[in-house]
């Protein structure tokens, strides 16, 4: 099935992009990541280009998430307070992201940018994840638990001025802390086309500490209003969603999430977490062999 | 009736001795829209003498299409610190968004270089028209960089061979347009060629647009950003929430 896609100029096998869009969808599904980090660098891969790609996967973050926020609400899993704030951030950190976006662009320095923000982040939290992921997996073996972590903020968070009581976070803390979180955040979903979530997600339960029933759904409540925002970004500044696109990898996601979520009642949540681990790194890894081997096509081409 | 007519009378206007080409294009518009995955353009015609008659001697035919100059930036990768980075750019006015050429022999046995640079006939002659000074090896590297991505991407061609002249009159080559071809309004130009000079020329339009859907989309999100957004936005949330929907039902 051809579909000619009209803002990106070119003709795409409609069925891989949906399938596309369907693994990132049950990759969102069973880990609760919206899969961004995945589809925007396959979509380039593919032969799409990276500001079109990135544009067009903050969308489809969205369709992911949607389904997620309405579970996690039913069961009050979102701090709503605490999510209007990094919410707030990540609207800031588009426009921060837009306008580094235009800079880098100008410097024709955008693509690698973006790579080595992926090597840097995919490696370091893949790492994070595995290594985590491999000790309670030793533990559930030799039946010694792993001393329960502390819950508690991070050191710099606490020396913030001005704080709130986040009553479902159970947390009194500056809300400067996830103001800053939504901003990074937000910037990296417009440079990456990323929801953010595998950033999200640990920054909020070891920097902030907030308490682990509440964090899935507030990141993902962030991820929800900070990737549309992100689209309204793009529609006004770039120019480059590509509706037929991010319909088509929609139509993939949002059941691949579904069946996703199917899996990931049934699979251990150590193990599912180690799978996940080692997809991150191995993206990581493609990419930093990316930027060190030679391209096969060195020369680019941008309008002036 | 009506071309030989004209031509007739071109002949008692004019008199001259050169050939007279006829040129034309499979279609003048081609349309993007749904199903489109590149076409391919037949451009042919006849070479006549003056008189109106078959012309008694073999002419070389060159085929050119043209698509819309654009003034680009091209960069450079160098590895820098281990890795590949944009390290050189440079800034060229007038990079054709597509360039085929077809002859009926390779370009170097039909003309002089000097020919075809004046003519632009082959990718080695394109006028690309750097902003600012250059040293021509920068440049020579730059253009042939500009000829080598646009030949992978199926934008540049040369086709040595790719005319077929029957009998002395008919010519015909097929041009191949892929999918990702740029819109706008293409020149498509034949050249005939005696002895290593260009006797004859004639040119013809042709114009690749978006249609339909796909053209109102396109408009849409150029135009009107903010209201193209809200219906990215709504599409996504209303996905997401019926497929939640859907499948709490099975």
């Amino acid at each position: 099935m051809d579909v000619y896609l009209p803002i990106a100029n070119l003709s795409v096998n409609g069925f891989i992009i949906v399938g596309l869009g369907a693994l990132t969808g049950v990759l969102s599904g069973m880990f609760g990541v919206g899969g961004g980090f995945l589809t925007t660098p396959l979509m380039i891969f593919y032969g799409i280009p990276p500001t079109v790609a990135a544009a067009s996967a903050a969308s489809q973050v969205t369709g992911a998430s949607v389904s997620g926020v309405f579970a996690h609400t039913r069961r009050g899993g979102v701090d709503y307070q605490m999510g209007a704030v990094m919410v707030a951030g990540g609207i800031i950190g588009t426009g921060l992201g837009s306008l580094l976006f235009t800079v880098l662009e100008q410097l024709g320095q955008i693509d690698t940018v973006i790579n080595i923000l992926y090597v840097v982040l995919l490696g370091s939290i893949g790492g994070l994840m595995a290594k985590e992921s491999i000790l309670s997996i030793r533990a559930e073996r030799s039946g010694i638990p792993i001393a329960a972590r502390k819950r508690r903020h991070h050191p710099m968070v606490a020396s913030l001025p001005m704080r709130w009581r986040f009553y479902r976070s159970g947390l009194y803390i500056s809300p400067l802390a996830p103001l800053l979180l939504g901003i990074g955040t937000g910037i990296l979903t417009m440079l990456m086309g990323i929801g953010g979530g595998f950033v999200l997600v640990p920054a909020m339960l070891y920097i902030l500490g907030m308490s682990a029933n509440v964090v899935v759904g507030t990141s993902l409540f962030q991820i929800l209003f900070v990737t549309m925002a992100t689209t309204m970004m793009h529609a006004l500044t770039t120019h480059a969603v590509d509706i037929v696109l991010a319909s088509l990898l929609l139509l993939g996601s949002v059941s691949g999430a579904q069946v996703g979520a199917q899996f990931a009642q049934k699979a251990s949540p150590v193990k599912l977490r180690l799978i996940l681990a080692i997809i991150v790194l191995l993206v990581a890894g493609r990419m930093a062999l990316g930027l060190g081997y030679r391209p096969d096509e060195i020369y680019t081409v941008a309008p002036l | 009736m009506k071309v030989w007519f004209a031509l007739l009378a071109l002949f008692a206007l004019t008199g001259a001795r050169d050939p007279i080409l006829v040129p034309e294009v499979s279609q003048h518009e081609v349309d993007l829209q749904q199903g489109f995955t590149g076409t391919e353009l037949l451009l042919f015609g006849a070479v006549l003498t003056p008189e109106g008659s078959r012309a008694a001697q073999d002419y070389d035919i060159i085929v050119v299409l043209k698509g819309p100059t654009q003034s680009v930036v091209l960069r450079e990768k160098q590895k820098v610190a281990g890795i590949w980075i944009n390290a050189a750019s440079t800034e060229l006015r007038s990079a054709p968004s597509y360039y085929a050429i077809a002859s009926s022999r390779p370009i170097a046995d039909i003309v002089d270089d000097k020919t075809a640079a004046i003519y632009e006939l082959g990718l080695r002659w394109l006028q690309l028209s750097p902003i600012g000074a250059i040293d021509p090896d920068e440049q020579a590297r730059f253009s042939s960089g500009l000829v080598d991505l646009n030949r992978r991407n199926g934008l540049y061609r040369e086709q040595e061979r790719g005319v077929t002249v029957k009998e002395q009159v008919l010519y015909q080559a097929r041009i191949e347009l892929p999918s990702r071809v740029p819109t706008g309004m293409y020149t498509a130009e034949t050249f005939a060629v005696s002895k290593g000079r260009v006797v004859a020329s004639a040119s013809s339009q042709v114009e690749v647009r978006k249609l339909g859907i796909e053209r109102a989309i396109a408009n849409f999100a150029e135009n009107y950003g903010f209201a193209y957004g809200l219906l990215a936005v709504f599409v996504s949330v209303a996905m997401g929430w019926l497929a939640g929907r859907l499948f709490a039902l099975i």
